[in-house]
């Protein structure tokens, strides 16, 4: 218990002063909140219309850019390898290294998506929405973002291949996350029953996801 | 012999050869009967000759997801039994099962442009067949990247059993999607109610198709060993030529 106490106190601190974590992710969301109009246009009631969707695709491609270095940079110093030969479950080590990374990587996307959503002209209520369904959706993201990870940790050019692997296996959870925020928005479906299936994918993907990387982790130190 | 003793490239190889013919034979005889079925089976009311694409559709369909499914018992075989042959089979049947996906999606959007006047609809089947081609083309990709033929199996092999267990969520959440997006105007066989005219041709269609596929993926599991063996002769060859 300690030791993982000590490596998750260990990501949070090297996520917060190595830099560039946590704010460039939001910088990268912010970044693409401020195309969207560029792309569609100025219309304020297209953009309330579409809000829900371009935050929600805006959070999952910044959480997806910083999938990377979850797994990446213990594999470059070598402490991966402490981490496997542990006598803590590699499992646990997993949960705990993606919670940590959903803690300075996810969560401020989920906190900053009320500012963007003023941009979008979103409502006071559609905005907590939003926030509320990225709270329960964006661990999924990391969790199946973390199998991904697991997976190319060992190859020099994984960036795009993590991409490929990871964005197909979004799909229900951006599915849900849209329709449970457009549903406490305009309706007609009630906001509990997608908002509750979105639950149950992170709970999920908090059990598929440790596995798949502790097995795929395993397997890639032989 | 049991499975254990195909774990020999050679002894698979040998019976591979025997068993080969017979199955392209066995394939050419059931799309003989199946097209000429094809030809003979009525028109629909509605849909005139059009519907005759459903009989490469659906067989096509149903053997992109029995790729999966063979590929995922591969998995389980790389990653529990260490199997040396089911490495191969994983990586032989992932570009069959591709083909087969895209060719559901393209009789799919040929039928689609008479039928509906579009090639393209963000249908909820449309759409889950399209994922499963872009996972089926990720796996590919990852095959490809991993230079280590046995570590890209176990990766492969993760990857896949990770898909059997999405590929159902994903399929729901679309049904899912769809609804909620644009209710009825879902093309719809009409349930259980096919006619045996139709029926009949479509079930020996899919067994041809059934045995193309593993007249495919057997040639395709030998052409990966002596592709195994070539590599490991080339590199023995080079080995040799840096002296020791």
């Amino acid at each position: 218990m300690t030791a993982l106490c000590a490596l998750l106190v260990r990501d949070l601190r090297l996520a917060v002063r190595v830099g560039g974590g946590a704010l460039t992710g939001v910088l990268f969301f912010l970044i693409v909140v401020t195309l969207m109009p560029f792309a569609i246009g100025p219309d304020l009631a297209l953009l309330a219309r579409m809000g829900p969707a371009i935050l929600w695709l805006g959070a999952l491609l910044a959480s997806l850019l910083a999938l990377d270095r979850l797994l990446a940079m213990d594999h470059e110093d070598g402490s991966l390898d402490l981490i496997l030969t542990a006598p803590v479950p590699l499992e646990l080590a997993v949960v705990v290294k993606a919670f940590a990374h959903w803690l300075t990587t996810g969560l401020p996307l989920v906190i900053s998506s009320p500012l963007l959503g003023l941009l979008l002209n979103l409502e006071a209520k559609a905005s907590g929405a939003v926030a509320l369904t990225l709270l329960a959706g964006t661990p999924a993201l990391t969790f199946i973002g973390l199998i991904g990870a697991a997976l190319t940790v060992a190859l020099r050019r994984g960036g795009l291949l993590l991409a490929v692997l990871v964005l197909p296996l979004t799909v229900p959870v951006l599915i849900f996350g849209v329709a449970a925020s457009n549903a406490a928005i305009t309706g007609p479906v009630p906001f509990g029953a997608p908002f509750g299936i979105l639950c149950a994918l992170t709970l999920i993907s908090l059990v598929i996801g440790p596995l798949a990387a502790a097995v795929a982790l395993r397997q890639g130190l032989e | 012999m049991s499975l254990i003793d195909l774990a020999n490239p050679s002894r698979f190889l040998a019976l591979t050869a025997r068993a080969l013919p017979w199955l392209a034979a066995a394939t050419v005889l059931a799309f003989a009967i199946g097209i000429s079925q094809v030809y003979l089976a009525p028109d629909d009311y509605q849909q005139g000759a059009t519907v005759k694409i459903m009989f490469i559709h659906v067989p096509a369909a149903w053997l992109g997801i029995f790729a999966w499914i063979v590929m995922s018992v591969a998995a389980l075989g790389t990653l529990v039994w260490r199997h040396p042959l089911a490495d191969v089979a994983a990586k032989a049947a992932a570009p069959i099962g591709a083909a087969f996906t895209l060719m559901c999606l393209v009789t799919g959007s040929l039928w689609g442009r008479p039928m509906w006047g579009t090639y393209w609809v963000w249908d909820a089947r449309l759409t889950s067949v399209l994922v499963l081609f872009l996972m089926y083309l990720g796996v590919i990709a990852l095959w490809r990247t991993i230079d280590d033929p046995a570590q890209a199996a176990r990766t492969a092999a993760i990857l896949t059993l990770v898909g059997a267990i999405n590929i159902p969520i994903i399929k729901f959440s679309v049904d899912w999607w769809n609804t909620l997006h644009q209710p009825a105007s879902v093309f719809r066989l009409g349930g259980s109610t096919i006619h045996p005219a139709i029926l009949v041709p479509l079930i020996v269609m899919a067994v041809a198709f059934t045995l193309l596929f593993l007249t495919l993926h057997l040639a395709a599991m030998r052409n990966e060993i002596m592709r195994r063996r070539v590599r490991t002769l080339m590199m023995l060859q080079a080995g040799a030529r840096m002296g020791p």
